[in-house]
Protein backbone atom coordinates (compact mmCIF):
# COMPACT_ATOMS: atom_id res chain seq x y z
CA UNK A 1 0.00 0.00 0.00
CA UNK A 2 1.36 3.43 -0.87
CA UNK A 3 1.10 6.21 1.63
CA UNK A 4 1.06 9.71 0.27
CA UNK A 5 2.39 12.58 2.29
CA UNK A 6 1.29 15.28 -0.10
CA UNK A 7 -1.90 16.02 1.85
CA UNK A 8 -3.83 16.86 -1.31
CA UNK A 9 -6.92 15.13 0.08
CA UNK A 10 -6.80 17.20 3.26
CA UNK A 11 -6.32 20.42 1.31
CA UNK A 12 -9.29 19.52 -0.86
CA UNK A 13 -11.41 18.94 2.23
CA UNK A 14 -10.33 22.23 3.84
CA UNK A 15 -11.33 24.08 0.69
CA UNK A 16 -14.58 22.19 0.19
CA UNK A 17 -15.72 22.63 3.79
CA UNK A 18 -14.92 26.34 3.55
CA UNK A 19 -16.80 26.72 0.28
CA UNK A 20 -19.96 25.14 1.74
CA UNK A 21 -20.57 28.27 3.80
CA UNK A 22 -18.60 30.90 1.94
CA UNK A 23 -20.31 33.39 -0.37
CA UNK A 24 -20.07 32.08 -3.94
CA UNK A 25 -17.72 34.90 -4.88
CA UNK A 26 -15.27 34.17 -2.07
CA UNK A 27 -14.53 30.49 -2.63
CA UNK A 28 -10.94 29.38 -2.22
CA UNK A 29 -9.01 29.01 -5.51
CA UNK A 30 -8.83 25.20 -5.15
CA UNK A 31 -12.60 24.92 -5.18
CA UNK A 32 -13.51 27.63 -7.66
CA UNK A 33 -13.58 25.09 -10.50
CA UNK A 34 -16.44 23.17 -8.96
CA UNK A 35 -17.97 25.69 -6.52
CA UNK A 36 -18.94 27.68 -9.59
CA UNK A 37 -20.89 24.69 -10.94
CA UNK A 38 -24.63 25.01 -10.20
CA UNK A 39 -24.54 21.47 -8.77
CA UNK A 40 -22.40 22.66 -5.86
CA UNK A 41 -25.61 24.11 -4.42
CA UNK A 42 -26.81 20.54 -3.84
CA UNK A 43 -24.13 20.12 -1.17
CA UNK A 44 -24.72 23.55 0.34
CA UNK A 45 -28.45 22.85 0.53
CA UNK A 46 -28.15 19.30 1.82
CA UNK A 47 -25.75 20.20 4.63
CA UNK A 48 -27.98 23.08 5.69
CA UNK A 49 -31.17 21.02 5.41
CA UNK A 50 -29.61 18.25 7.51
CA UNK A 51 -28.81 20.71 10.30
CA UNK A 52 -32.17 22.47 10.15
CA UNK A 53 -34.18 19.22 10.03
CA UNK A 54 -32.28 17.86 13.04
CA UNK A 55 -32.78 21.05 15.04
CA UNK A 56 -36.46 21.21 14.15
CA UNK A 57 -36.97 17.59 15.17
CA UNK A 58 -35.51 18.50 18.56
CA UNK A 59 -37.63 21.66 18.99
CA UNK A 60 -41.30 20.79 18.38
CA UNK A 61 -42.71 23.29 20.90
CA UNK A 62 -40.60 26.17 19.60
CA UNK A 63 -41.64 25.26 16.04
CA UNK A 64 -45.29 25.20 16.99
CA UNK A 65 -45.03 28.64 18.59
CA UNK A 66 -43.23 30.39 15.74
CA UNK A 67 -44.25 28.32 12.71
CA UNK A 68 -42.18 26.34 10.23
CA UNK A 69 -40.93 29.23 8.16
CA UNK A 70 -39.70 31.36 11.08
CA UNK A 71 -38.13 28.36 12.78
CA UNK A 72 -36.23 27.20 9.71
CA UNK A 73 -34.94 30.70 9.01
CA UNK A 74 -33.68 30.99 12.60
CA UNK A 75 -32.22 27.47 12.47
CA UNK A 76 -30.28 28.36 9.31
CA UNK A 77 -28.67 31.33 11.09
CA UNK A 78 -27.85 29.09 14.06
CA UNK A 79 -26.44 26.24 11.95
CA UNK A 80 -24.13 28.51 10.00
CA UNK A 81 -22.16 29.30 13.18
CA UNK A 82 -22.88 26.10 15.09
CA UNK A 83 -22.26 23.10 12.88
CA UNK A 84 -22.83 19.77 14.63
CA UNK A 85 -19.77 18.63 16.55
CA UNK A 86 -20.91 15.03 16.71
CA UNK A 87 -21.93 12.70 13.88
CA UNK A 88 -25.15 11.76 15.63
CA UNK A 89 -27.64 14.60 15.26
CA UNK A 90 -30.06 13.44 17.91
CA UNK A 91 -28.54 15.76 20.50
CA UNK A 92 -27.79 18.62 18.08
CA UNK A 93 -28.64 22.12 19.26
CA UNK A 94 -27.41 22.25 22.86
CA UNK A 95 -26.69 25.98 22.55
CA UNK A 96 -29.87 26.87 20.63
CA UNK A 97 -31.68 28.29 23.73
CA UNK A 98 -28.76 30.68 24.38
CA UNK A 99 -28.70 31.56 20.68
CA UNK A 100 -32.39 32.55 20.87
CA UNK A 101 -31.67 34.85 23.82
CA UNK A 102 -29.37 36.88 21.59
CA UNK A 103 -31.36 36.47 18.35
CA UNK A 104 -32.72 39.90 17.46
CA UNK A 105 -35.89 38.70 15.64
CA UNK A 106 -36.88 36.77 18.80
CA UNK A 107 -36.65 39.85 21.03
CA UNK A 108 -40.43 40.18 21.15
CA UNK A 109 -40.87 36.56 22.28
CA UNK A 110 -39.20 36.55 25.72
CA UNK A 111 -40.52 33.06 26.52
CA UNK A 112 -38.91 31.44 23.46
CA UNK A 113 -35.45 30.64 24.95
CA UNK A 114 -37.12 28.99 27.95
CA UNK A 115 -39.39 26.92 25.73
CA UNK A 116 -36.32 25.90 23.69
CA UNK A 117 -34.62 24.90 26.94
CA UNK A 118 -37.50 22.58 27.85
CA UNK A 119 -37.47 21.09 24.34
CA UNK A 120 -33.77 20.45 24.94
CA UNK A 121 -34.35 18.86 28.35
CA UNK A 122 -36.97 16.58 26.75
CA UNK A 123 -34.39 15.43 24.17
CA UNK A 124 -31.84 14.74 26.92
CA UNK A 125 -34.38 12.84 29.03
CA UNK A 126 -35.44 10.79 26.00
CA UNK A 127 -31.88 9.64 25.25
CA UNK A 128 -30.67 9.19 28.83
CA UNK A 129 -29.59 5.79 30.23
CA UNK A 130 -32.25 3.40 31.47
CA UNK A 131 -32.57 3.21 35.22
CA UNK A 132 -35.16 2.01 37.71
CA UNK A 133 -36.62 4.83 39.77
CA UNK A 134 -36.37 4.66 43.56
CA UNK A 135 -39.50 3.04 44.98
CA UNK A 136 -41.38 5.61 47.10
CA UNK A 137 -42.28 2.81 49.51
CA UNK A 138 -38.60 2.17 50.24
CA UNK A 139 -38.21 5.75 51.45
CA UNK A 140 -41.44 5.63 53.43
CA UNK A 141 -40.22 2.56 55.31
CA UNK A 142 -37.07 4.28 56.60
CA UNK A 143 -36.85 5.17 60.28
CA UNK A 144 -37.13 8.96 60.81
CA UNK A 145 -33.59 9.15 62.28
CA UNK A 146 -32.17 7.53 59.13
CA UNK A 147 -34.23 9.60 56.71
CA UNK A 148 -32.48 12.96 57.26
CA UNK A 149 -29.10 11.48 56.34
CA UNK A 150 -29.93 9.68 53.14
CA UNK A 151 -28.74 10.91 49.75
CA UNK A 152 -31.19 10.69 46.88
CA UNK A 153 -29.46 10.86 43.50
CA UNK A 154 -31.62 12.24 40.70
CA UNK A 155 -32.66 9.69 38.07
CA UNK A 156 -30.39 9.54 35.00
CA UNK A 157 -33.24 10.89 32.85
CA UNK A 158 -34.54 13.53 35.30
CA UNK A 159 -34.19 17.14 34.14
CA UNK A 160 -35.60 20.22 35.79
CA UNK A 161 -35.52 23.99 35.39
CA UNK A 162 -36.85 27.01 37.26
CA UNK A 163 -38.11 30.01 35.32
CA UNK A 164 -38.35 32.91 37.76
CA UNK A 165 -40.12 35.34 35.45
CA UNK A 166 -42.40 33.62 33.00
CA UNK A 167 -44.87 30.70 32.86
CA UNK A 168 -42.54 28.74 30.60
CA UNK A 169 -43.79 25.35 31.78
CA UNK A 170 -47.39 26.14 30.86
CA UNK A 171 -46.44 27.62 27.47
CA UNK A 172 -44.18 24.68 26.67
CA UNK A 173 -46.55 21.92 27.79
CA UNK A 174 -49.43 23.47 25.84
CA UNK A 175 -47.30 23.37 22.71
CA UNK A 176 -45.96 19.89 23.18
CA UNK A 177 -48.32 17.12 22.19
CA UNK A 178 -51.97 17.57 21.30
CA UNK A 179 -53.24 19.14 24.47
CA UNK A 180 -53.15 22.79 23.50
CA UNK A 181 -55.48 24.61 25.83
CA UNK A 182 -57.05 27.97 25.04
CA UNK A 183 -57.18 28.89 28.73
CA UNK A 184 -55.69 32.23 29.75
CA UNK A 185 -52.10 32.27 30.88
CA UNK A 186 -51.27 33.17 34.45
CA UNK A 187 -48.07 35.19 34.04
CA UNK A 188 -46.11 33.77 36.98
CA UNK A 189 -42.85 32.03 37.73
CA UNK A 190 -42.86 28.28 37.06
CA UNK A 191 -40.62 25.25 37.29
CA UNK A 192 -40.64 22.06 35.25
CA UNK A 193 -39.57 18.50 35.97
CA UNK A 194 -39.13 16.01 33.14
CA UNK A 195 -38.70 12.35 33.97
CA UNK A 196 -38.53 9.06 32.11
CA UNK A 197 -39.02 6.38 34.76
CA UNK A 198 -39.94 3.90 31.99
CA UNK A 199 -40.13 4.35 28.20
CA UNK A 200 -41.96 7.65 27.97
CA UNK A 201 -40.83 11.13 28.90
CA UNK A 202 -43.33 12.65 31.35
CA UNK A 203 -43.46 16.12 32.87
CA UNK A 204 -44.98 17.93 35.81
CA UNK A 205 -44.87 21.45 37.15
CA UNK A 206 -42.75 21.95 40.25
CA UNK A 207 -42.14 25.07 42.30
CA UNK A 208 -38.96 26.88 43.37
CA UNK A 209 -38.72 24.61 46.44
CA UNK A 210 -38.80 21.49 44.24
CA UNK A 211 -36.08 22.83 41.95
CA UNK A 212 -33.86 23.80 44.91
CA UNK A 213 -34.44 20.38 46.46
CA UNK A 214 -33.37 18.62 43.24
CA UNK A 215 -30.38 20.93 42.75
CA UNK A 216 -29.11 19.96 46.20
CA UNK A 217 -29.70 16.26 45.56
CA UNK A 218 -27.74 16.57 42.30
CA UNK A 219 -24.83 18.07 44.23
CA UNK A 220 -24.81 15.04 46.53
CA UNK A 221 -26.48 16.74 49.51
CA UNK A 222 -28.42 14.77 52.10
CA UNK A 223 -32.17 14.85 52.41
CA UNK A 224 -31.69 17.28 55.29
CA UNK A 225 -29.57 19.59 53.10
CA UNK A 226 -32.14 19.38 50.32
CA UNK A 227 -34.97 20.21 52.72
CA UNK A 228 -33.11 23.28 53.95
CA UNK A 229 -32.50 24.44 50.38
CA UNK A 230 -36.19 23.96 49.59
CA UNK A 231 -37.23 26.06 52.60
CA UNK A 232 -34.72 28.72 51.65
CA UNK A 233 -36.24 28.93 48.18
CA UNK A 234 -39.74 29.02 49.59
CA UNK A 235 -40.33 29.41 53.32
CA UNK A 236 -43.85 27.92 53.12
CA UNK A 237 -42.68 24.82 51.20
CA UNK A 238 -44.67 21.64 51.93
CA UNK A 239 -41.74 19.26 52.32
CA UNK A 240 -43.80 16.10 52.79
CA UNK A 241 -45.92 16.92 49.76
CA UNK A 242 -42.80 17.73 47.76
CA UNK A 243 -41.23 14.34 48.59
CA UNK A 244 -44.41 12.53 47.58
CA UNK A 245 -44.51 14.42 44.28
CA UNK A 246 -40.85 13.88 43.38
CA UNK A 247 -40.71 10.22 44.43
CA UNK A 248 -44.06 9.54 42.75
CA UNK A 249 -42.78 11.07 39.50
CA UNK A 250 -39.71 8.82 39.52
CA UNK A 251 -37.24 11.66 39.94
CA UNK A 252 -34.61 9.62 41.79
CA UNK A 253 -32.36 6.84 40.60
CA UNK A 254 -30.73 5.70 43.83
CA UNK A 255 -30.84 6.16 47.57
CA UNK A 256 -27.73 5.81 49.70
CA UNK A 257 -26.69 6.53 53.26
CA UNK A 258 -24.83 9.77 54.00
CA UNK A 259 -21.42 8.16 53.52
CA UNK A 260 -22.40 7.56 49.92
CA UNK A 261 -21.14 4.01 50.12
CA UNK A 262 -23.95 2.06 51.73
CA UNK A 263 -27.05 1.39 49.66
CA UNK A 264 -29.98 1.91 52.00
CA UNK A 265 -32.50 0.50 49.57
CA UNK A 266 -30.74 -2.80 49.12
CA UNK A 267 -30.44 -3.13 52.90
CA UNK A 268 -34.23 -3.21 53.27
CA UNK B 1 -21.51 -13.23 3.01
CA UNK B 2 -25.00 -12.75 4.24
CA UNK B 3 -27.75 -15.32 4.11
CA UNK B 4 -30.42 -12.69 3.34
CA UNK B 5 -31.57 -12.89 -0.26
CA UNK B 6 -34.77 -10.92 0.09
CA UNK B 7 -35.94 -7.32 -0.09
CA UNK B 8 -36.06 -4.99 2.90
CA UNK B 9 -37.16 -1.50 3.87
CA UNK B 10 -35.70 1.57 5.51
CA UNK B 11 -37.32 1.90 8.91
CA UNK B 12 -38.25 5.23 10.46
CA UNK B 13 -39.94 5.79 13.84
CA UNK B 14 -43.25 6.69 12.14
CA UNK B 15 -43.47 3.11 10.84
CA UNK B 16 -42.39 1.18 13.93
CA UNK B 17 -45.85 -0.19 14.73
CA UNK B 18 -46.69 -1.14 11.14
CA UNK B 19 -43.27 -2.77 10.74
CA UNK B 20 -43.72 -4.86 13.86
CA UNK B 21 -47.17 -5.97 12.74
CA UNK B 22 -46.06 -6.92 9.20
CA UNK B 23 -45.88 -10.70 8.88
CA UNK B 24 -44.07 -10.89 5.50
CA UNK B 25 -41.48 -13.63 5.20
CA UNK B 26 -37.93 -12.47 4.76
CA UNK B 27 -38.76 -8.82 5.40
CA UNK B 28 -35.72 -7.07 6.84
CA UNK B 29 -35.13 -3.51 7.95
CA UNK B 30 -32.32 -1.02 7.60
CA UNK B 31 -31.61 1.85 9.97
CA UNK B 32 -29.02 4.57 10.33
CA UNK B 33 -27.04 3.60 13.44
CA UNK B 34 -26.50 7.30 14.24
CA UNK B 35 -30.19 7.50 15.18
CA UNK B 36 -29.71 4.85 17.85
CA UNK B 37 -26.49 6.09 19.44
CA UNK B 38 -28.14 6.92 22.75
CA UNK B 39 -27.41 5.75 26.28
CA UNK B 40 -30.89 4.31 26.72
CA UNK B 41 -34.56 5.01 26.24
CA UNK B 42 -37.35 4.02 23.90
CA UNK B 43 -35.37 4.19 20.65
CA UNK B 44 -32.99 1.43 21.65
CA UNK B 45 -35.86 -0.58 23.07
CA UNK B 46 -37.66 -0.34 19.72
CA UNK B 47 -34.60 -1.41 17.79
CA UNK B 48 -34.19 -4.44 20.01
CA UNK B 49 -37.86 -5.33 19.61
CA UNK B 50 -37.60 -5.15 15.82
CA UNK B 51 -34.33 -7.07 15.93
CA UNK B 52 -36.00 -9.90 17.81
CA UNK B 53 -38.34 -10.48 14.85
CA UNK B 54 -36.47 -9.40 11.72
CA UNK B 55 -33.05 -9.34 10.13
CA UNK B 56 -31.42 -5.90 10.50
CA UNK B 57 -28.97 -3.87 8.46
CA UNK B 58 -27.12 -0.93 10.01
CA UNK B 59 -26.33 1.62 7.31
CA UNK B 60 -24.02 4.32 8.61
CA UNK B 61 -23.95 7.84 7.21
CA UNK B 62 -21.37 9.52 9.43
CA UNK B 63 -18.17 7.49 9.61
CA UNK B 64 -16.61 9.82 7.03
CA UNK B 65 -14.41 7.11 5.52
CA UNK B 66 -13.09 9.39 2.78
CA UNK B 67 -11.89 12.15 5.12
CA UNK B 68 -8.13 12.63 5.32
CA UNK B 69 -8.36 11.60 8.97
CA UNK B 70 -9.12 8.44 10.88
CA UNK B 71 -12.69 7.59 11.92
CA UNK B 72 -13.68 9.67 14.97
CA UNK B 73 -12.81 7.29 17.85
CA UNK B 74 -15.88 7.93 20.02
CA UNK B 75 -18.20 7.55 17.05
CA UNK B 76 -16.54 4.31 15.99
CA UNK B 77 -16.72 3.02 19.56
CA UNK B 78 -20.44 3.81 19.76
CA UNK B 79 -20.99 2.08 16.43
CA UNK B 80 -19.12 -0.98 17.71
CA UNK B 81 -21.23 -0.96 20.87
CA UNK B 82 -24.43 -0.85 18.81
CA UNK B 83 -23.20 -3.63 16.51
CA UNK B 84 -22.41 -5.81 19.54
CA UNK B 85 -25.80 -5.09 21.01
CA UNK B 86 -27.94 -5.56 17.89
CA UNK B 87 -25.85 -8.12 16.00
CA UNK B 88 -27.03 -6.84 12.60
CA UNK B 89 -26.93 -9.07 9.56
CA UNK B 90 -25.38 -6.33 7.44
CA UNK B 91 -23.26 -3.27 8.20
CA UNK B 92 -22.49 -0.66 5.56
CA UNK B 93 -21.09 2.84 5.08
CA UNK B 94 -20.47 5.32 2.28
CA UNK B 95 -17.58 6.18 0.01
CA UNK B 96 -17.74 9.81 1.13
CA UNK B 97 -16.73 12.20 3.88
CA UNK B 98 -18.76 14.35 6.26
CA UNK B 99 -16.67 14.96 9.38
CA UNK B 100 -13.76 17.34 9.04
CA UNK B 101 -11.73 19.17 11.67
CA UNK B 102 -14.25 18.77 14.45
CA UNK B 103 -17.33 19.75 12.44
CA UNK B 104 -19.88 17.32 11.08
CA UNK B 105 -21.49 18.17 7.73
CA UNK B 106 -24.68 16.13 7.39
CA UNK B 107 -24.16 15.08 3.78
CA UNK B 108 -22.06 12.62 1.76
CA UNK B 109 -19.34 14.81 0.31
CA UNK B 110 -17.21 13.96 -2.77
CA UNK B 111 -13.45 13.69 -3.25
CA UNK B 112 -11.01 13.14 -6.12
CA UNK B 113 -10.32 9.42 -6.55
CA UNK B 114 -6.54 9.52 -6.19
CA UNK B 115 -4.09 6.90 -4.94
CA UNK B 116 -3.66 9.06 -1.85
CA UNK B 117 -7.41 8.93 -1.19
CA UNK B 118 -7.47 5.19 -1.83
CA UNK B 119 -4.71 4.58 0.71
CA UNK B 120 -6.44 6.75 3.30
CA UNK B 121 -9.87 5.18 2.74
CA UNK B 122 -8.44 1.66 2.78
CA UNK B 123 -6.84 2.45 6.14
CA UNK B 124 -10.13 3.80 7.45
CA UNK B 125 -12.12 0.80 6.23
CA UNK B 126 -9.58 -1.60 7.76
CA UNK B 127 -9.65 0.30 11.06
CA UNK B 128 -13.46 0.16 11.06
CA UNK B 129 -13.54 -3.56 10.28
CA UNK B 130 -10.96 -4.22 13.02
CA UNK B 131 -12.98 -2.36 15.63
CA UNK B 132 -16.33 -3.82 14.53
CA UNK B 133 -14.72 -7.23 14.09
CA UNK B 134 -16.65 -7.77 10.88
CA UNK B 135 -16.66 -7.03 7.20
CA UNK B 136 -18.52 -3.92 6.06
CA UNK B 137 -19.98 -3.00 2.69
CA UNK B 138 -19.02 0.35 1.14
CA UNK B 139 -21.56 2.19 -1.02
CA UNK B 140 -20.92 3.93 -4.34
CA UNK B 141 -21.83 7.65 -4.08
CA UNK B 142 -24.14 9.87 -6.09
CA UNK B 143 -22.35 12.41 -8.25
CA UNK B 144 -23.28 16.00 -8.97
CA UNK B 145 -19.98 17.76 -9.63
CA UNK B 146 -17.29 17.39 -12.22
CA UNK B 147 -14.19 17.14 -10.05
CA UNK B 148 -10.70 17.59 -11.40
CA UNK B 149 -8.03 15.16 -10.42
CA UNK B 150 -9.68 11.74 -10.57
CA UNK B 151 -6.84 9.28 -11.16
CA UNK B 152 -9.05 6.20 -10.84
CA UNK B 153 -12.33 5.17 -12.38
CA UNK B 154 -14.90 4.49 -9.70
CA UNK B 155 -15.30 0.78 -10.34
CA UNK B 156 -11.55 0.21 -10.36
CA UNK B 157 -11.30 2.28 -7.19
CA UNK B 158 -13.88 0.29 -5.20
CA UNK B 159 -12.58 -3.02 -6.55
CA UNK B 160 -9.06 -2.13 -5.36
CA UNK B 161 -10.50 -0.92 -2.03
CA UNK B 162 -12.11 -4.33 -1.58
CA UNK B 163 -8.89 -6.12 -2.57
CA UNK B 164 -6.88 -4.17 0.02
CA UNK B 165 -9.36 -4.37 2.90
CA UNK B 166 -11.59 -7.36 2.24
CA UNK B 167 -14.65 -5.09 2.40
CA UNK B 168 -17.63 -5.84 0.21
CA UNK B 169 -19.67 -3.35 -1.78
CA UNK B 170 -23.12 -1.88 -1.57
CA UNK B 171 -24.36 -1.03 -5.05
CA UNK B 172 -26.87 1.81 -5.00
CA UNK B 173 -28.57 1.62 -8.39
CA UNK B 174 -30.25 5.01 -7.99
CA UNK B 175 -26.86 6.61 -7.28
CA UNK B 176 -25.56 5.08 -10.50
CA UNK B 177 -28.52 6.46 -12.44
CA UNK B 178 -28.31 9.93 -10.87
CA UNK B 179 -24.54 10.17 -11.38
CA UNK B 180 -24.76 8.91 -14.96
CA UNK B 181 -27.43 11.46 -15.82
CA UNK B 182 -25.65 14.34 -14.08
CA UNK B 183 -22.15 13.63 -15.42
CA UNK B 184 -23.07 12.04 -18.74
CA UNK B 185 -21.83 8.47 -18.55
CA UNK B 186 -23.70 5.24 -19.26
CA UNK B 187 -25.56 3.80 -16.26
CA UNK B 188 -25.95 0.50 -18.14
CA UNK B 189 -22.20 0.20 -18.70
CA UNK B 190 -21.55 0.94 -15.03
CA UNK B 191 -24.09 -1.65 -13.85
CA UNK B 192 -22.69 -4.22 -16.30
CA UNK B 193 -19.10 -3.65 -15.18
CA UNK B 194 -19.68 -3.66 -11.43
CA UNK B 195 -17.91 -6.67 -9.84
CA UNK B 196 -20.73 -9.15 -9.16
CA UNK B 197 -18.87 -11.15 -6.55
CA UNK B 198 -18.35 -8.13 -4.29
CA UNK B 199 -21.99 -6.97 -4.11
CA UNK B 200 -23.27 -7.66 -0.59
CA UNK B 201 -26.32 -5.41 -0.80
CA UNK B 202 -28.28 -3.34 -3.30
CA UNK B 203 -30.08 -0.03 -2.70
CA UNK B 204 -33.03 1.31 -4.66
CA UNK B 205 -34.28 4.83 -3.95
CA UNK B 206 -36.13 7.73 -5.50
CA UNK B 207 -34.64 10.93 -6.86
CA UNK B 208 -35.98 14.34 -7.80
CA UNK B 209 -35.11 16.92 -10.42
CA UNK B 210 -33.44 20.09 -9.13
CA UNK B 211 -36.07 22.80 -8.62
CA UNK B 212 -34.03 25.31 -10.65
CA UNK B 213 -32.21 23.21 -13.22
CA UNK B 214 -34.83 20.54 -13.78
CA UNK B 215 -33.81 17.23 -15.34
CA UNK B 216 -30.29 18.56 -16.03
CA UNK B 217 -29.53 17.96 -12.35
CA UNK B 218 -31.04 14.96 -10.57
CA UNK B 219 -30.81 14.88 -6.80
CA UNK B 220 -30.53 11.64 -4.83
CA UNK B 221 -33.24 12.82 -2.45
CA UNK B 222 -34.68 9.55 -1.09
CA UNK B 223 -38.05 11.29 -0.93
CA UNK B 224 -39.92 9.66 -3.82
CA UNK B 225 -40.76 6.18 -5.14
CA UNK B 226 -38.08 4.33 -7.10
CA UNK B 227 -38.15 5.64 -10.70
CA UNK B 228 -38.87 3.45 -13.75
CA UNK B 229 -35.35 3.62 -15.26
CA UNK B 230 -33.87 2.60 -11.91
CA UNK B 231 -36.16 -0.44 -11.82
CA UNK B 232 -34.94 -1.34 -15.32
CA UNK B 233 -31.30 -1.08 -14.25
CA UNK B 234 -32.07 -3.19 -11.20
CA UNK B 235 -33.69 -5.94 -13.28
CA UNK B 236 -30.70 -5.86 -15.60
CA UNK B 237 -28.34 -6.20 -12.63
CA UNK B 238 -30.23 -9.08 -10.99
CA UNK B 239 -30.39 -10.98 -14.28
CA UNK B 240 -26.59 -10.81 -14.36
CA UNK B 241 -25.56 -11.32 -10.74
CA UNK B 242 -28.47 -13.19 -9.17
CA UNK B 243 -30.42 -12.28 -6.03
CA UNK B 244 -28.83 -10.02 -3.39
CA UNK B 245 -30.40 -8.34 -0.38
CA UNK B 246 -32.17 -5.30 -1.82
CA UNK B 247 -33.33 -2.27 0.11
CA UNK B 248 -36.09 0.18 -0.74
CA UNK B 249 -34.49 3.25 0.74
CA UNK B 250 -36.69 6.13 1.83
CA UNK B 251 -35.62 8.89 4.20
CA UNK B 252 -37.92 11.82 3.54
CA UNK B 253 -41.49 12.63 2.50
CA UNK B 254 -42.49 9.27 3.99
CA UNK B 255 -45.59 7.62 2.56
CA UNK B 256 -47.58 5.13 4.62
CA UNK B 257 -46.01 1.78 5.31
CA UNK B 258 -48.21 -0.01 2.76
CA UNK B 259 -46.89 2.13 -0.09
CA UNK B 260 -43.29 1.32 0.83
CA UNK B 261 -44.17 -2.32 1.30
CA UNK B 262 -45.63 -2.43 -2.24
CA UNK B 263 -42.26 -1.24 -3.60
CA UNK B 264 -40.56 -3.88 -1.50
CA UNK B 265 -42.83 -6.53 -3.01
CA UNK B 266 -41.88 -5.37 -6.49
CA UNK B 267 -38.17 -5.84 -5.67
CA UNK B 268 -39.01 -9.20 -4.13
CA UNK B 269 -40.68 -10.24 -7.39
CA UNK B 270 -37.57 -9.28 -9.36
CA UNK B 271 -35.38 -11.27 -6.97
CA UNK B 272 -37.56 -14.34 -7.43
CA UNK B 273 -37.86 -14.36 -11.20
CA UNK B 274 -36.45 -17.55 -12.70
CA UNK B 275 -33.85 -15.46 -14.54
CA UNK B 276 -32.33 -14.25 -11.27
CA UNK B 277 -29.72 -16.94 -10.85
CA UNK B 278 -26.70 -16.79 -8.64
CA UNK B 279 -23.71 -15.65 -10.62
Amino acid sequence: MTTSTSGALGRFQNAFAHALFAPETESAPEVRAFAAQPAFAVYRNTVMKGCIDALQANCPAVTRLVGDEWFRAAAAVYARDNLPRRPSLMLYGASFPEFLERFEPAAGLPYLPGVARLDRLWTEAHAAPNENAVDPGAVARLAPEVLAGIVLRPHAAARWAWFPELPIYTIWSRNRGDNASPADLDWKAEGALLVRPRDTVEWIEIDAAGCAFLDTCAEGGTLSDAAHAALEARSDADLAGLMVTLLGAGAFGSMTADSGSRAVESAQ
Amino acid sequence: MTTILTAGLSLKPQHYDAALACPADGLWFEMHPENYMVDGGPRLAWLETIRARHAISLHGVALSLAADAGPEPRHLARLAELVRRIEPDLVSEHLAWSAWRGAYHPDLLPFPRTSEALARIAGNVSRTQDVLQRRIAVENPSHYLRLDGHAWGEIDFVTELSRRTGCSLLLDVNNVYVGARNLGYSAEDYIDAFPAGLVMEIHLAGHTADPRLGAALLIDSHDAPVAAPVWSLYERLIRRIGPRPTLIERDDNLPDFEALFAERQRAEAVLHTPLARAA
